[in-house]
């Protein structure tokens, strides 16, 4: 009884202080003299309404790569995670390569990779050597997510107790059955939030393929802005991101309320 | 804008649903849209009545690279316009240089009292007030650009060309018809594009580059056939940027429509009218004429494809 109403308390304390909180902004925002101007230049109807169907169409290219890059980074992002992960001496070279890997791809901005690749191999003109544009960014994208995203992985293997992989080979599993069945699924299951998290990135970063020329939601949006003197293209762009990115967000979130649920073992 | 694109076929149901939920959400942020007054006063246009961003300088703006032959003369001695091949615009040389400095100087303005300051070609049509007076950037004046800025009388009649290279699918092509098959690109936020969709209308989708100098790039790796730029920078192109380059020749006005630039001014700016006065009257007088042969020359123009 008491918490059903602190419960509803809490409900009208939040919805109150948000609506406060929405309507002093709006009053900051409309209270500006500039604000008309800036609506026009940014929030118009009728040029969202132009846009909308051009960007959408072009968003295609992005859904194309990313979901390209994705089923190509997962693999190469774990087995650059495994080599990392072996303490073999003899497999030193193998470590220190996806070592360098991750360093150099991590730190390295993608938007400076993406003009070397894109603009650098093809001018070699080398027979075979593929020119698409749009291959040059999904071989950027894939070589740079698959270091963020093998140290995600490597984090997860990391956080499973050492006990479990001694009591897996005193069971009598091999050191590479005891990763397969004991380690990774732990870890894998572990890591999936974090790993949505990368992806949300990877699709926003896929507007780097413009910069070859390749046409996709953003660069459309551009050539609309700069048809017309108008931003609000730009802002068509933004909201077709959103419309994609937060239910992945709302579901990174769940799964990590998930996660901690079945970690506490239905305990409340 | 043309979009007659074939891309991988995905539900229409999805299409629609991105699309509807992205206008709900866009209404919300929307509300009304406001009007907005477009009376240009007709003011005297002598030199202190102007309604100037500085009292009695002349504050005129370009892009940074500044490119032949719109800019010449180099950037000895310049702090902003810096590098190989780009052009201080206070040496007012080239022809948007020598136009500004007609312009200044029919205003009344001393070669001293003109300053340049750089802005990006969004920034001179952002929102809210500008920095400059006057903006010469090889604009094109357009019914829907005139809605965010001003722009003064036509300056340059613009023509587009096609370059390319030896070797490219198109290096002999003589009609538009020959160039219907090649991957073609642009530089964003030009008629150049608007060019290659309404006049050429080739099979493949053009590529569209954040600047001439990527267009470039994709030219001499083979990722594109050909540009489609104004003429004067094709042959600046071929004489500059290219090994081997060619010049395809030009294409014929969309619409029978003649494009011209135009200079950028502050929406509703009092100097509007003045500086448009202005360029009339240069045209009228036969200056823009003299520095169109005395920078331009025997590039304004290619053989007209048809």
């Amino acid at each position: 009884m008491t918490a059903a109403r602190s419960a509803r308390k809490g409900t009208l304390v939040a919805v109150v202080s948000t609506l406060f909180v929405a309507t002093l902004l709006a009053i900051a925002i409309g209270s500006s003299p500039s604000w008309p101007l800036v609506q026009k230049a940014f929030f118009d109807g009728t040029y969202f309404s132009t846009s909308l169907p051009d960007v959408v169409d072009a968003f295609f290219i992005n859904i194309q790569l990313f979901v390209l890059a994705e089923i190509l980074i997962l693999p190469i992002g774990l087995l650059i995670a495994l080599a990392r992960s072996i303490t073999n001496p003899a497999f030193a070279p193998l470590r220190i390569f996806a070592t360098i890997y991750t360093d150099f791809f991590r730190g390295v901005p993608s938007i400076l990779l993406i003009y070397v690749l894109g603009f650098g191999v093809p001018a070699l003109r080398l027979p075979g050597v593929p020119k698409e544009p749009f291959f040059w960014a999904l071989v950027t994208l894939v070589l740079i997510y698959s270091a963020y995203v093998s140290e995600v992985y490597r984090a997860g293997i990391e956080s499973i107790h050492p006990s479990q992989e001694r009591a897996a080979r005193a069971l009598g599993l091999t050191r590479f059955q005891a990763l397969r069945f004991v380690v990774l699924p732990q870890a894998l299951r572990r890591v999936v939030p974090p790993l949505l998290n990368d992806f949300i990135g990877l699709q926003k970063d896929t507007a780097l393929v413009s910069i070859l020329g390749v046409v996709e939601a953003f660069k459309q949006a551009q050539i609309l802005k700069s048809a017309n003197f108008n931003f609000t293209p730009l802002m068509t762009t933004a909201l077709i991101f959103l419309v994609i990115t937060i239910p992945m967000t709302r579901l990174v979130d769940r799964l990590a309320a998930k996660d901690r649920a079945a970690q506490q073992g239905g305990a409340r | 804008m043309s979009t007659t694109r074939s891309r991988i076929a995905i539900g229409q149901t999805t299409r629609m649903a991105v699309v509807v939920m992205a206008m709900a959400m866009f209404l919300a942020a929307c509300g009304g849209s406001a009007a907005s007054p477009s009376a240009s006063l007709d003011a005297s246009c002598a030199k202190d009545k102007l309604a100037l961003k500085t009292a009695g300088k002349l504050t005129l703006s370009t892009d940074n690279p500044a490119y032949s032959p719109w800019f010449q003369g180099g950037n000895e001695g310049a702090t902003v316009w810096t590098g190989d091949y780009n052009n201080d615009p206070a040496k007012g040389q080239g022809y948007e240089g020598a136009v500004a400095y007609a312009v200044a100087e029919k205003l009344g303005f001393a070669t001293a009292d003109v300053v340049w300051i750089h802005t990006t070609f969004d920034a001179s049509f952002a929102p809210g007030a500008k920095d400059f007076d006057l903006f010469l950037n090889q604009v094109s004046i357009k019914a829907e650009r005139a809605e965010a800025i001003d722009f003064s009388s036509g300056y340059y009649d613009v023509a587009q060309g096609v370059v390319t290279i030896e070797g490219s699918p198109i290096a002999g092509a003589t009609s538009i018809a020959e160039l219907k098959t090649a991957k073609l690109g642009a530089q964003i936020g030009t008629t150049s594009l608007d060019a290659i969709n309404n006049v050429i209308k080739p099979d493949t989708e053009a590529a569209v580059f954040n600047t001439n100098d990527e267009a470039v790039a994709a030219l001499n790796g083979g990722i594109i056939d050909g540009i489609v730029t104004d003429v004067p920078t094709a042959f600046y192109m071929r004489d500059a940027q290219l090994t081997g380059g060619i010049i395809v020749g030009q294409l014929p006005s969309e619409g029978g429509v003649q494009e011209q630039f135009g200079i950028v001014l502050e929406k509703d700016s009092a100097l509007t009218a003045c500086v448009s006065a202005v360029v009339d009257a240069l045209k009228a007088d036969g200056t823009l004429a003299a520095l169109l042969t005395e920078w331009i020359a025997d590039k304004a123009s290619a053989p007209v494809l048809k």
